[in-house]
């Protein structure tokens, strides 16, 4: 089970919960399943077409999944996911 | 385009009297709805939010401007100078009471520079001129108002490094505390300036965007006002003053093109939202503005998207250049920055920092205006843009210079040969003993 640490602005939609475990080999798999188990997350996380929001920065271990393999990264058990905005700074 | 000789500051009022400040009347509710998504429309009650509930897309402020349909270019002239000059188009209740004198900095016009880069009417907003040297002051000013008017009690910030000194300040100002993150490696100037204003400077073994990551973080957690996270849509709307102030200097009349830097891309794209709601009032005539956006070569993600053709910005994650204020990876408006300059017929340019440090000399040595390595990065892509035909002949040209030169000593030598500077040279000479055998020797070249 990897760790994903859930935004503010999301935990309506996970019942409040701040962190949630969640199973896959992937980062793809863990938030496929992660919408699977708060499918009102699926409207925040998601485009119309199932893909990534791109107002949805993803984090493995504080560095930007798309410096890794985007979806496709590996996850293991120890790792952690962190989901926040991506329209911050400057 | 007419060449009249315009005022190179904007008009003082008049009549600097308590009546001349924005009346309370036109504040407030009235013309302020609330927030509002930029993705997907979804509204939201103003507050310290910055995130779509429904969508996670950006939240921006909601003006009703038919609330102000009355404001005229008369009343805002008989108004102090100063960002409040244009209350009704900002997003606070009212003028603060305290704070600092931010705003109406000089539009020069550069008649030396200006065929030097084959311009011939090219204009500087001189914003290096502000309470702490950058442009950075006007957002900030807005944001922290807004902090007060929600009662939030800390103010923080994540910085390339004008920020930081901005963010300082207002809060010393407002009797405020501030935490400040910036990247640990950031020139030692605006750490320093930032400490100096009693901030607490937290010092980030990481990027930029490794700090505005933890900053999300932290901002989440604490409940502090974030200027440039959870006070964001606040804070942005403080660029659009640069679009007023420069209208008003050009006789309320937009340029033909407006050329500044990008790192988020919230000033560009702001620039553009403060020309459109001059013109939504009447304030001026809506004419079509090319907007050109500067980065530096060694992190430019927009301008690749731009060159490519495509809005999907790809994050540079190590960034390799020394514009520490436009080294951001993952701009948060690089999209809308890109469509920005698309739409309007503009151009990004990506400017290597050899380029860089000389349009700096150039624009020092030929008006006397020290920018920092943005302004070097924005009078370059300027004079890039002329040359792929996007400013053209005849135009009357913006550059915005944000920052001041004393905060990027890196800049001073990039790109000189070594040596010592002879008499008559540009360049730092030799050190002298204290006689005049000393100078003599050197002048006459024999040291």
């Amino acid at each position: 089970m990897s760790a994903v640490r859930i935004p503010p602005v999301l935990r309506a939609s996970t019942g409040g919960a701040k962190n949630v475990e969640v199973d896959g080999a992937t980062v793809g798999e863990v938030l496929d399943r992660l919408v699977a188990t708060y499918p009102g997350l699926a409207s925040q996380l998601l485009t119309p077409d199932g893909t990534l929001s791109s107002f949805v920065n993803v984090f493995l271990n504080d560095t930007d999944i798309r410096h890794l393999d985007a979806l496709a990264t590996p996850i293991g058990a120890r790792d952690s996911l962190v989901l926040l905005p991506a329209m911050a700074g400057g | 385009m007419a060449t009249q000789t315009l005022p190179p500051e904007i008009g003082r009022p008049s009549t600097a009297d308590a009546e001349s400040r924005p009346s309370m009347a036109m504040a407030g509710a009235d013309r302020i709805l609330g927030l509002r998504c930029r993705n997907c429309g979804t509204r939201e009650a103003l507050g310290a939010a910055y995130v779509c509930a429904a969508c996670f897309g950006p939240l921006e402020v909601e003006y009703n401007l038919a609330a102000v349909a009355g404001l005229d270019r008369a009343t805002i002239e008989r108004r102090p100078p100063g960002i409040w000059r244009y209350l009704e188009l900002l997003p606070v209740a009212e003028q603060p009471r305290r704070g600092l004198a931010v705003g109406s900095t000089p539009l020069v016009r550069a008649d030396r520079l200006g065929p030097a880069l084959g311009i011939a009417e090219l204009w500087l907003k001189d914003d290096t001129r502000n309470p702490t040297l950058s442009f950075k002051d006007r957002a900030v000013a807005i944001a922290a108002e807004r902090a007060r008017e929600f009662g939030i009690t800390t103010l923080g910030c994540a910085s390339t490094g004008n920020l930081a000194g901005a963010t300082a300040a207002a809060a010393a100002a407002l009797g405020m505390p501030a935490y400040v993150f910036m990247p640990a490696d950031l020139e030692t100037v605006k750490i320093d300036h930032a400490l100096a204003y009693g901030a607490t400077v937290v010092p980030i073994d990481g990027t930029y965007d490794d700090v505005n990551r933890l900053c999300l973080e932290i901002a989440d957690e604490t409940g502090w006002g974030f200027v440039n996270i959870n006070l964001r849509p606040f804070y942005a709307e403080g660029s659009k003053t640069l679009a007023f102030e420069i209208a008003e200097s050009l006789g309320w009349q937009a340029p033909d093109v407006v050329v500044a830097p990008i790192a988020s891309g919230a000033m560009f794209t702001k620039l553009a939202k403060g020309f459109r709601e001059l013109a939504d009032l009447g304030l001026i005539e809506r004419t079509p503005i090319r907007f050109v956006g500067g980065q530096a070569a060694g992190c430019s993600p927009v301008a690749t998207a731009w060159s490519r053709g495509t809005t999907v910005i790809e994050p540079v994650r190590a960034p390799t250049t020394f514009v520490r204020s436009l080294a951001i990876g993952n701009p948060a408006d690089g999209r809308y920055s890109v469509e920005l300059a698309d739409a309007s017929h503009g151009s990004i340019e990506a400017i290597p920092d050899e380029v860089t440090a000389a349009a700096i000399r150039q624009v020092a040595g030929l008006e006397g205006i020290y920018p920092e390595t943005t302004g070097g990065v924005t009078l370059a892509a300027a004079e890039a843009a002329r040359r792929r035909g996007i400013i053209r002949e005849g135009d009357r040209v913006v550059a915005l210079l944000t920052g001041n030169g004393l905060k990027t000593p890196d800049a001073r030598t990039l790109g000189l040969a070594g040596g010592r500077a002879a008499p008559g040279e540009p360049g730092l000479a030799p050190v002298l003993r204290p006689g005049y055998a000393s100078f003599e020797a050197w002048f006459e070249g024999n040291a």
